[in-house]
């Protein structure tokens, strides 16, 4: 099984190198094997995951919380390795070969780090690995260099670093709350931290925890501190968008995950739940507000992200195994969603040639198959049935009407309503409306992008009608982890 | 707790905090960029001997590692990275600043004053740390905000967050010395990486704009 762990870890590193030489259609073949083939290994760690305790070396560690979050990042590495090669073909780059070497080579490396981030043991590791994410999706931001690509990256890059400095205080002060526990030398493996967190000082346990939820809910999206995220996601290539939205956000709720299960053992549930509360429920309320206004398809698909991240960090507040288990669940199903929805989207704007909702009318005439799965993607966004994010957020509210204090539930539902509302509203809009004026001709821009989504529309019926077996294990073990055990 | 007068170890590890501390606030109000790295690589100097220092006074070798490689790392290469592409810039080399210096010199006391309390009252007492030190990191690390937030070119930016990452690391050597040398490696590595990536970034808005103001980056709203 270690090996299993090892050889996920240098899958992506593969293409990586060969793209660096490969002309463009074997790039294309040999990144789309190799995510095949991460994805299939992240699926291979199911059953041990979900029967077994941490699989474990120094340096790699696996449970079920950390497969959890691997598996939309290989699911979306594979659907978006694919959803690339008919998004490359329709650009005829007149930028050559250049430009698609290097977005071979800067996809390969940002998706290993993202399958890096929730396979390293302990805090610091993850630090470094969630902070090369940044790094390398902001020069893929910038790949397309354009004014707007230009200014987003910048302001990602700047965001996200100050926000990963608060980050690495957060570890720093964690790692002295441990001082008290393991003496001044230790490493800071989770193993070590889970099983010596009732022993930790508490007030600097409270102290790393904040920061961490304020320096990871940088890269998470969570307001207020979320404002580069729209720019980056509607500036990015596609492919990337639907990376940052699907995946990065996730993997940065991930390192959250991991601060919140430490300081639960150390403090009690109490204080970690009440911080993402409040983080929660403003993201959800900012972003339901700004999906009401948008003007941008790409920027309407990133304030949903905000929205959706909003849900994940109230469910973590829930105090019932049920909204946790929904919250794990939430993860994949969002993961699935948002590849199809950016993929279509993607679409959408090469076959119009704008982003402005205004302008884009009778999407679902031109485009017959993927603007078809673009609605039926935001309508899944939206937590309609049969899709996974139904069945995802009907735990969570379920779970949090269970809470004592289930107002917060009822206010959840509220908002997740408005953002209901405001996505359905514009994509009805742009996509059902009879066509006007001179539009583009009918037909698909490319079978790839038909098949990216495909997947993922499958993908999100399969978690929303009948979750595999398997897979409902490794959801119901990775919720008990996250609960202290009274 | 009855006051007794701090150690050695602390009183020197206070001092070299405060004067961390005090070249923020002239990076902070530094006209010229250049001076502004300079100024950098000094505070990243001062860094390093608070790393030696306790490196000496607490017996761990490998941070005498680490303070070979983040004096090469801060010291010597960010300088000349920032300070090659300043010359190849050839544009005005004073920063911009939306706010007077005075202004920003207020907002940046009072911010540094309310780190300092607030970690001060969250009481973590400890027999061998030295709590000022650590309270003194977290001013440098919100007065760094305030440069990042208050001055508008890219170069100034980029400078203020390294220095942040600075004030980390300053506070990661008095209350987590122990910090195994791979993992504080890792962090240089990135702070590396960083680097680069800024770089390119910087050159890119450059390229663009001929221009090192934040002026232009004002199209993506809403």
């Amino acid at each position: 099984m270690h090996l299993l762990l090892i050889a996920l870890v240098a899958v992506p590193l593969v293409p990586t190198v060969a793209c660096l030489v490969a002309p463009r259609r074997s790039s294309q073949i040999i990144t789309i094997v190799a995510a095949a083939v991460a994805f299939g290994l992240t699926v291979a760690l199911i059953p041990y995951a979900a029967s077994h305790g941490a699989l474990s070396t120094s340096i790699l560690r696996a449970d079920a919380v950390s497969v959890v979050f691997l598996l939309p990042t290989t699911f979306l590495y594979l659907t978006a390795a694919i959803f690339s090669v008919g998004y490359l073909r329709a650009t005829d780059d007149p930028r050559g070969r250049r430009y698609v070497r290097r977005f071979y080579v800067g996809f390969n490396v940002f998706c290993w780090s993202m399958v890096v981030a929730p396979l390293v043991n302990g805090l610091a590791l993850l630090w470094v690995a969630i902070e090369v994410t940044t790094v390398v999706s902001a020069l893929l931001v910038a790949i397309d260099d354009t004014d707007g690509a230009a200014e987003a990256a910048w302001k990602y890059v700047l965001l996200a670093s100050m926000g990963l400095g608060v980050a690495l205080l957060g570890t720093i002060v964690m790692y002295y709350a441990g001082t008290k526990a393991f003496g001044p030398s230790y490493d800071l493996s989770y193993g070590r931290l889970l099983a010596g967190a009732p022993h930790f000082s508490p007030d600097a346990v409270r102290l790393a925890d904040v920061l961490a939820v304020l320096g990871f809910g940088t890269k998470m999206g969570l307001v207020p501190v979320h404002t580069w995220l729209p720019d980056a996601h509607s500036e990015a290539p596609t492919p990337i968008s639907a990376l940052l939205s699907g995946a990065l956000l996730t993997t940065s709720f991930y390192a959250i995950v991991r601060f919140f299960q430490i300081s639960e053992r150390a403090l009690g549930p109490t204080f970690p739940r009440i911080v993402l509360l409040v983080f929660g429920l403003a993201s959800l309320a900012l972003a339901a507000l700004y999906v009401l206004n948008q003007r941008d398809l790409k920027r309407l698909l990133a304030y949903s992200s905000v929205e959706h991240m909003g849900i994940l960090a109230i469910g973590m507040s829930f105090a019932a195994p049920l909204a946790l288990v929904g919250v794990l669940l939430h993860v994949i199903a969002h993961g699935a969603a948002k590849g199809s929805a950016f993929f279509g989207a993607g679409s959408v704007v090469r076959k119009f040639a704008t982003k402005d909702l205004r302008q884009i009318r009778g999407g679902v005439s031109i485009l017959p198959w993927s603007g078809t799965m673009l609605v039926l993607a935001v309508l899944a966004l939206s937590g309609l049935p049969p899709f996974g994010i139904f069945r995802s957020e009907f735990l969570i509210v379920a779970g949090g009407l269970r809470d004592p204090n289930d107002a917060v539930a009822a206010i959840l539902v509220v908002l997740a309503t408005v953002a209901f509302f405001g996505l359905s509203w514009f994509t009805t809009e742009t996509m059902l409306t009879p066509v006007t004026g001179t539009v583009p001709p009918r037909g698909e821009v490319s079978v790839a992008i038909v098949i990216a989504m495909l997947v993922g529309m499958v993908a999100l019926v399969v978690l929303g009608v009948h979750v595999p077996g398997a897979l409902n294990h490794l959801l119901e073990r990775g919720a008990r982890s996250l609960e202290v055990s009274r | 707790m009855p006051s007794v007068a701090p150690s050695t170890f602390a009183g020197t590890a206070n001092v070299i905090a405060v004067i961390v501390l005090l070249t923020e606030f002239a990076m902070l109000r530094a006209p010229l960029l250049r001076s502004q790295v300079r100024l950098y690589a000094f505070q990243s100097l001062v860094v390093t001997a608070l790393a030696v220092f306790v490196a000496a006074t607490r017996h761990i070798d490998s941070l005498y590692v680490l303070a070979a490689l983040s004096f090469t790392l801060k010291v010597i290469i960010v300088p000349r990275v920032v300070t090659r592409l300043l010359s190849r810039a050839n544009v005005s080399l004073a920063g911009n600043s939306s706010l007077g210096v005075a202004t920003m010199t207020l907002i940046a006391i009072a911010i540094s004053v309310f780190g300092f309390f607030s970690v001060g009252a969250l009481n973590l007492r400890s027999p061998v740390l030295p709590e000022a030190a650590l309270a003194v990191s977290v001013g440098v690390i919100l007065v760094a905000f305030v440069l990042i937030i208050l001055r508008s070119d890219v170069v100034s930016q980029a400078v203020g967050f390294f220095s942040l990452e600075n004030g980390v690391s300053m506070a990661s050597l008095v209350v987590a010395s122990g910090l195994p040398l791979i993992i504080d490696v890792a962090f240089l590595f990135d702070l590396m990486v960083a680097v680069v990536v800024f770089g390119v970034l910087m050159r890119i808005h450059h390229a663009r704009n001929r221009t090192l103001s934040t002026e232009p980056l004002d199209q993506l709203r809403g």
